[in-house]
């Protein structure tokens, strides 16, 4: 085995002196993590919404008023007064505003009266964001504005008390196990698959072809190099990760141990799945080009940006198939509830499988000879 | 028994005949050059010999291993230099080295013997700790030669060493590979394209071409084997016809080639040949515009076993060939 170590020295000591390709590796994630954590993860605020009061009455009054104490507080829209309605939904259609609030005209009295009364809130749906924004808002709103004070001690009506177990995780630590999966991807992919190619089509391994070095010797040298440069993403993004999502105690000794496993048995499954899709490759552009489309591929199926169960059965297939979904999983599992191994026991059980698995399909396809 | 002995090896890549039955050997301590157009083969034969292209038939042993059944012990019996440079542009002389003497599991106190005396035989020492991409490219290959022999190889393969090297570079190679071969004993194997360097440097020279041993003797006796031992280029300012019958008729002509109104006439008397073309020319009225005389060369050897056409033929897929880059229809019907 002293000659595996051999093509380990060469590639940890090349790693070493490319401060570039360190910072590729690490850096690059960790931008991801910012630009998608706040870009995804924000409240929307200060939408326009055109208000058109066509009633004037007392509870179109109150109901204005509502809305003047949502801008001013929750902000999630600034009021614009319309009076003619038909000039709101032309500012609507130009993108000016995001939304028309319209209380048409016999709003007051079928309140007074009892008698079913409604607002129209009419909204640019192109933003699906955005208008689902704005329609929670209302349905708040138009809660409190519908409740009327009661003598009866007992509601008729029954109420839902949520708990929520955890404290409240913000988007982007919610992100953070996606971030820290794609990191030791990202590693993967340059130091296990285009390092590997590169060097074959520079004439690197007829060096290596030429000693006694046996398959396997060769093989595990390539992946285990290829592992301990995962790994230092992986460690990397965990702790400056940590610190940028605001994970709380995060240098927690027997998490950061746990959280340390779980690098290494993801480094293997990722390296080895890469051995074996460039194993018998020779060109330089392969990877270039596949690689885009199997960061897409693996990345969103795993559940990093959004939930699994909101996928359609294809995808869920191949969520059920990517070691991404379990790396998430057990980071989530371990970062966000802060869990002990046994939470995670099926991912590291998958994982580690799926490695032998990838390493050994591999290593039979893999050639000792040009 | 000879260091290298190969029988009907032969290599096929789909319909193409890459090597196709060589017979040779390579005695103890020699230095034996393959030489041969480009596309002839030769660095098929020197990657079968070095276990990293499996033959498709005939046998050969190395150091009196088989290259296929002990191919493990063949590589241990020798060094290779491939013709790209494959060292470490990031890591320096000394990491480059000490790597493939992990490589060879050479224990760490003679690897580091080995180093410094191999570093001091090509003149590196003073380098040792430098990275290679500070190094030129003599003294990258002078590098990848102490490295090939930091196991300490009975045999040595280079594939053109001196290629791309400047005539100072290539020169120290040379000197470098001639001590070097004094000093431990080896038998060497190279292929080259620089026929002044086979001709000074090589015991025994092997031309190949279409994968077929065209030639194989010393470069003295090869010189000697083709007609002529003296070349005569001469051009005339008019050409009379008949003229290179004339030629041929002059005492001691072998060969008389035209092209244009320069003629490349072998002889096995140069001088006499001289004097009897300038009278005839005189006698004839026809002016020499130019004339010399040379000894036969390598050159000429390898152009009278190889011909002089250029060589725009399908050579055997490239390993990097892109599995984007589509082949013409024809081409994937008869490669």
């Amino acid at each position: 085995m002293n000659r595996m170590w051999a093509i380990i020295e060469r590639d940890l000591r090349r790693f070493r002196r490319s401060p570039v390709l360190i910072l590729m590796t690490t850096l690059m994630p960790l931008l991801q993590l910012v630009v998608l954590g706040y870009a995804f993860g924000g409240q929307i605020k200060n939408l326009r919404l055109g208000v058109v009061d066509e009633d004037h009455g007392m509870p179109a009054v109150k109901l204005k008023e509502m809305l003047q104490a949502v801008a001013a507080n929750a902000r999630t829209f600034d009021t614009v007064a319309y009076s003619d309605l038909g000039v709101a939904l032309r500012d609507l259609r130009a993108g000016s505003i995001n939304g028309v609030l319209n209380i048409p005209p016999e709003f007051s009295r079928k309140v007074l009266a009892g008698a079913g009364p409604r607002i129209a809130l009419i909204e640019d749906n192109t933003d699906q964001f955005s208008s689902s924004a704005l329609g929670a808002s209302f349905q708040q709103m138009l809660g409190a504005y519908g409740q009327q004070p009661s003598g009866v001690r007992v509601p008729a009506q029954a109420t839902l008390s949520v708990v929520e177990v955890y404290p409240y995780v913000p988007y982007i630590q919610f992100l953070l196990p996606g971030t820290i999966v794609l990191a030791i991807f990202v590693s993967a992919m340059i130091g296990g698959g285009i390092i590997f190619i590169d060097d074959k089509a520079r004439g690197l391994h007829e060096g290596y072809l030429v000693t006694p070095i046996s398959k396997l010797e060769l093989i595990l040298g390539f992946n285990l190099s290829g592992v301990a440069k995962a790994v230092l993403s992986g460690v990397v993004l965990i702790t400056a990760g940590s610190l940028i999502a605001g994970i709380p105690d995060p240098f927690n000794a027997a998490r950061l141990f746990r959280l340390l496993l779980l690098v290494i048995a993801t480094a293997l499954a990722l390296i080895s799945m890469m051995f074996l899709i460039v194993v018998r490759v020779n060109d330089p552009l392969v990877p270039r080009a596949i690689f885009g489309v199997l960061n897409t591929t693996l990345f969103f199926p795993s559940g990093a940006v959004y939930p699994v169960n909101a996928f359609p059965p294809w995808m869920r297939l191949i969520s059920a198939v990517d070691p991404f979904t379990y790396a998430v999983h057990g980071f989530k599992e371990l970062l966000l509830k802060n869990t002990g191994l046994g939470a995670v026991g099926f991912d590291f059980l998958f994982l580690l499988g799926f490695a032998v698995v990838a390493l050994g399909v591999a290593t039979l396809l893999f050639r000792r000879a040009l | 028994m000879d260091d290298v002995e190969v029988q009907q090896l032969t290599k096929r890549f789909g319909g193409f005949c890459a090597v196709d039955g060589l017979n040779f050997s390579v005695g103890h301590g020699e230095i034996f050059g393959l030489l041969g157009p480009n596309g002839a083969g030769k660095s098929t034969l020197l990657r079968m010999l070095t276990t990293l292209v499996p033959p498709t038939s005939g046998t050969a042993r190395v150091n009196g291993f088989d290259v296929v059944r002990a191919a493990n012990d063949v590589r241990k019996s020798i060094g290779v230099i491939p013709q790209a440079m494959t060292s470490d542009l990031d890591l320096s002389a000394e990491e480059n080295m000490g790597i493939y003497a992990r490589l060879y599991s050479i224990p760490r106190e003679r690897a580091r013997r080995a180093i410094a005396g191999l570093l001091e035989a090509v003149d590196l020492a003073q380098w040792a700790d430098k990275p290679l991409k500070m190094f030129s490219g003599g003294m990258r290959r002078r590098l990848e030669i102490a490295r090939g022999l930091v196991h300490e190889p009975k045999i040595f393969f280079l594939d053109e060493p001196t290629t791309g090297l400047d005539p100072l570079s290539r020169v120290a190679v040379w000197k470098m590979l001639s001590r070097l071969k004094q000093e431990r004993d080896l038998t060497i194997i190279v292929t080259t394209h620089y026929m002044d360097e086979a001709d000074k440097l090589c015991d025994r020279i092997a031309i190949v071409d279409h994968g077929k041993l065209v030639a194989l003797d010393s470069p003295l006796k090869l010189k000697a084997s083709i007609p002529g031992k003296n070349v005569l280029e001469v051009s005339f300012s008019a050409v009379p016809p008949q003229w290179e019958g004339t030629l041929r008729s002059l005492p001691e002509v072998a060969e008389v080639k035209a092209d244009d109104h320069v003629f490349r006439i072998a002889s096995h008397n140069g001088p006499l040949t001289t004097v009897e073309l300038v009278a005839a020319a005189r006698r004839a009225g026809v002016a020499i515009a130019s004339l010399s005389v040379q000894s036969t060369t390598l050159d000429d050897v390898f152009a009278y076993y190889t011909g002089h056409q250029l060589r725009d033929a399908l050579q055997a897929p490239d390993n990097a060939r892109s599995p984007f880059m589509m082949m013409p229809r024809q081409a994937q019907r008869n490669p």
